[in-house]
């Protein structure tokens, strides 16, 4: 099993490289695109502002790179949100995966969204064995609204997507690697896909 | 729903757990990776470190303690003490720390904020606020409360959450180490006067305290040291105490 993270200097990396281990697997950071292509699975993580970290992404070409993928391909927060069309941040484009648009939440409630939430209404194999009303990490102040790829919803004011999947293509805008044991049965769901 | 956290704090000096630790289960008390390890099995939401080392090599040290936490702990941690530059940061995130907290080094240059959320993003920038009341007024403090500045506790917190800070952990200097309740009236003026999630330190001695600074306090969050680590308080009861009165937390 060959995992790589894509590390393209945006973020907290290292946790997520830490969480495959304790589950017996060994991961590659990489921004090699060869590396990345021959990759039995692919994490895409993403911390911080979302055009400096696209344009990241653009300068290592790997903005090209990443829809063209095959194997399963997993975006993390800000990788997630940079899967989709655009995101309001920094009024970015994203790589198209996901047809959705991502917004600020409203200052009805707190901005960033810090802590644990509850996850429900699974559609992906991400989540065998996983309860329904489960808690994860999050740590966002953008957010997917509900759309025909969401596969996970939370309520934070208002019901939107926590998790989106599209063929190959996984995101999740919760930590899996900060989400206790919770987490660390979606990651070994995914590492476990065929 | 968004639950209440509940945040154990170390305190930490040269790679090290001092003070008030008293673990019986604990192989060595001293131990921060171990400890922490114990506190995310046992329902803690998230943990802060807060680093006190005056050494040369701190830096080094403290990169290192991250980065073993970090491979150990499955749940989100925040490092601070004296951190007063974009490369600290960077070090600290690098090495897996998920938040930072800074505390004099914004007040003596405010500017640090915006650098730091424009560089690493607001969600992983927590600003931490000591302040006392003087004369009725509650004043920002540095130097763990010894030294007064001329600035308001809600002025400063406003200017904060203006300059991109994610959160904003406040201690109240009055409470802390009083174990008589979190400054309650402070804390839900600053929660309702602002928009970013707060966490309360100082004062916590029984399970009422965490009951009343989630009500009447309005926090977010709740940080507590000598409760947990003298285990006067378990999370698991204190986390069930919580949810019998109706505060939505993690179980």
């Amino acid at each position: 099993m060959k995992i790589v993270i894509i590390n393209y200097g945006a973020g907290n990396i290292q946790s997520i490289k830490f969480a495959i281990e304790r589950l017996g697997y060994q991961a590659v950071l990489s921004n090699n695109i060869e590396e990345i292509k021959t990759a039995d699975k692919v994490i895409f993580p993403g911390v911080g502002e979302a055009s400096s970290a696209m344009k990241k992404l653009k300068e290592s070409g790997l903005d090209k790179l990443v829809p063209t993928l095959k194997q399963p391909v997993l975006g993390i927060c800000l990788g997630m949100q940079l899967m989709c069309n655009a995101t309001e941040e920094g009024s970015t484009k994203g790589l198209g995966i996901f047809n959705v648009e991502v917004i600020r939440f409203s200052n009805t409630v707190k901005v960033p969204q810090i802590g644990w939430n509850q996850i429900r209404d699974f559609k992906s194999s991400l989540f065998n064995g996983i309860d329904e009303e489960s808690y994860i990490y999050l740590v966002h102040s953008f957010y997917a609204p509900i759309c025909d790829v969401t596969v996970s919803t939370t309520d934070y004011g208002i019901n939107y997507s926590t998790a989106l999947q599209k063929d190959n293509f996984y995101g999740t805008q919760f930590h899996p690697e900060k989400s206790s044991d919770v987490g660390e049965q979606i990651l070994k769901n995914f590492i476990n896909l065929k | 729903m968004l639950t209440k956290r509940i945040v154990p704090c170390l305190d930490i000096k040269n790679g090290r757990t001092v003070k008030g630790v008293n673990f019986v289960d604990l192989r060595d008390a001293g131990d921060p990776v171990e400890l922490a390890a114990i506190y995310a099995k046992t329902g803690a939401d998230e943990l802060v470190f807060l680093d006190i080392s005056a050494t040369e090599e701190r830096r080094k040290t403290l990169a290192n303690l991250v980065r073993d936490v970090a491979a150990k702990v499955n749940i989100p941690f925040t490092v601070g003490g004296g951190i007063s530059s974009v490369e600290d940061v960077d070090i600290l995130l690098q090495n897996g720390a998920d938040k930072v907290s800074v505390n004099s080094s914004a007040v003596k240059r405010p500017e640090l904020i915006n650098e730091l959320s424009s560089k690493f993003g607001s969600q992983c920038i927590t600003v931490a606020i000591d302040a006392k009341q003087i004369d009725g007024e509650w004043i920002v403090h540095l130097v763990g409360g010894k030294v007064p500045t001329e600035l308001n506790l809600f002025d400063w917190a406003k200017e904060v959450e203006t300059r991109g800070a994610g959160e904003i952990l406040f201690t109240s200097m009055d409470n802390d180490g009083t174990k008589d309740g979190f400054a309650n009236q402070a804390l839900a003026r600053l929660s309702e006067s602002l928009n970013i999630p707060i966490i309360a330190s100082g004062g916590a001695g029984n399970m009422q305290h965490f009951i009343d600074t989630f009500k009447e306090g309005k926090s977010d969050a709740a940080l507590a040291a000598s409760v947990f680590h003298f285990k006067e308080i378990g999370i698991p009861e204190l986390k069930a105490k919580l949810k019998e009165e109706g505060i939505p937390v993690r179980v």
